[in-house]
């Protein structure tokens, strides 16, 4: 985060020449607050992700920019709205984050452990997935949801996500259907949707990754996925494993057709 | 083993949809998941419960159900005396939504939830919608040693009054103790609770 390696920067106790610097750091803090008073956090973090994309990176010392999201190597636009989707070089199909994290293992040669090591952040400092993410689905804006559902692996896929969201397990005995199976209902004051029927998925899942206001964060569906299997009272799912990828995959594919929206706001 | 022979008749009656079972779901999870905390692995392993209504989405037949739901019956065990304890003790624990998940501190006292799933008392707006109001209810239901043994035992385990209920088995699996079922009892049965008012 720009705003946090202003601030270490800062920190790091430097005199006279960090004066630019602090009025740097200070114009940046009320660019912040003035995006959230505007209510376009969002935006903020798109631009983290854009430098993060940029950013030579790993043994390997180079960016992202040549990672293939499934269009061709670097090419963003209407990327994001076409997962998830079989991978051919990886054998099996991948969401953004998954790629993402194959693209630092694979051109960057970073290792899994430290590339996952911090995959969900917080308010005062979000991860570099969160950051790529927003940046990457932005380029998706207008485009229709068309995650890819002909290939044999996407296919299983998809029927594994099904049946993952009506599977009942953990120490509450609870499914995803157990809190979004009928319309109308609230955890709270929180509504939940009904994921597995197109009319509440669409809306729902266009706007993913969002921008969460009641925590300050910005979250992905993967971090989503992770904190609804918490409340189930399960152990916790691997980031990026074939069932979080498969439950993502299910609800893409369920809101398939309606034209993505985000990176959009959550309460 | 009836119950047995009409679950494997069910299984078989199934098309071979693409659609993976329980048991390789399960499997897939196992793989997919680490424990964390207190939220050990075992906590994948499907019971008859689960597995039965993971099945059936939520319709076993009416022998499966009535045979499960005595077994599940037969989990609750009743504290001697009274099963009144404290309805003010008793809010605080239907308001809080804690308890087994991966960041509670294990032995630390869990929550019942409540108010996540149902309305109680009418000054609480934040209530959820899962299960049904539950305002009002001792003044409608009655308080007597009936209704108060209902009441604990279906906190306790809601699955053996409605095999594939939404709602946790509370006292089961180890969320809520003997003593803070009683305080929830209060909470619904006690005439001075806020419920009834
Ligand atoms: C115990 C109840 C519960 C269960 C079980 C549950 N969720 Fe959720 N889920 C919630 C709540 C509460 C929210 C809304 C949280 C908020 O508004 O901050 C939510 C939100 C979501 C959202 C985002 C909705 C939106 O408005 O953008 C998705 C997607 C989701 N859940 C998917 C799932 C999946 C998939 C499962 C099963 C693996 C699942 N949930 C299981 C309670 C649950
Ligand atoms: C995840 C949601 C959920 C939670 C948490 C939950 N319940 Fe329920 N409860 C339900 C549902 C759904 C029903 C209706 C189906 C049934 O009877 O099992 C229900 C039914 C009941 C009933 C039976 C109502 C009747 O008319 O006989 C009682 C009593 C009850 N709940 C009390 C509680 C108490 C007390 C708590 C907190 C300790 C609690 N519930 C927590 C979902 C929930």
């Amino acid at each position: 985060m720009r705003l946090i390696a202003l601030g270490a920067a800062l920190a790091v106790g430097c005199a006279a020449a960090c004066a630019a610097q602090a009025q740097d750091s200070a114009k940046e803090i009320q660019r912040y607050r003035q995006m959230i008073a505007e209510g376009s956090p969002a935006e903020l973090f798109e631009l983290e992700g854009e430098a993060l994309w940029k950013k030579a990176q790993g043994p390997k010392n180079v960016s992202l920019e040549k990672c293939d999201l499934g269009r061709g190597a670097g090419v963003l636009k209407g990327a994001y709205a076409r997962l998830p989707r079989y991978f051919k070089d990886a054998d099996r199909v991948m969401d953004l984050e998954t790629r993402l994290l194959y693209c630092m293992t694979t051109l960057q040669g970073r290792s899994r452990e430290e590339a996952t090591k911090r995959v969900f952040g917080t308010a005062d400092q979000p991860s570099e997935m969160e950051s790529l993410s927003a940046y990457i689905a932005a380029q998706s804006r207008g485009t229709k949801l068309d995650p890819g559902i002909s290939h044999p692996k996407e296919k299983e896929s998809y029927e594994l996500g099904r049946a993952l969201y009506f599977h009942r397990a953990g120490a509450w005995d609870f499914s995803c259907a157990s809190c979004h199976g009928e319309e109308g209902k609230r955890i709270r004051m929180q509504d939940l949707p009904v994921l597995y029927k197109p009319a509440s998925a669409r809306p729902i899942i266009a706007t993913w990754p969002a921008y969460r206001v009641s925590t300050s964060q910005f979250v992905t569906l993967q971090w989503r996925m992770n904190d609804c299997y918490r409340q189930m009272r399960t152990p916790e799912p691997n980031f990026g494993s074939e069932t979080t990828v498969a439950l993502i995959h299910f609800l893409t594919a369920t809101a398939k057709g309606e034209t993505y929206k985000g990176p959009g706001s959550k309460r | 083993m009836k119950v047995f022979a009409l679950l494997l008749a069910l299984m078989v009656a199934l098309p071979a949809a693409a659609e993976p079972t329980p048991a390789e779901v399960q499997k897939i999870m196992q793989r997919d998941f680490h424990p964390r905390g207190q939220a050990t692995m075992e906590r994948l392993a499907q019971d008859g419960v689960q597995r039965v209504c993971t099945e059936t989405r939520d319709r076993p037949p009416a022998e499966v159900t009535k045979a499960l739901e005595a077994d599940q019956m037969k989990t609750i065990t009743y504290p001697q005396g009274s099963l009144m304890g404290d309805w003010k003790r008793g809010e605080t624990i239907a308001q809080s939504g804690r308890g087994l998940t991966w960041n509670d501190k294990a032995g630390e006292a869990g929550g019942g939830s409540c108010y996540n799933c149902h309305e109680l008392s009418p000054q609480e707006f934040s209530h959820g919608t899962i299960g049904p109001s539950l305002r009002g209810f001792g003044k409608t239901r009655g308080a007597g040693a009936d209704l108060q043994r209902y009441v604990y035992g279906k906190i306790y385990n809601a699955k053996a009054y409605n095999l594939c209920s939404q709602m946790p088995r509370l006292g089961l699996s180890g969320t809520l103790t003997p003593e803070q079922i009683k305080d929830l009892v209060a909470l619904l049965l006690d005439p001075a609770s806020p419920v009834n008012q």
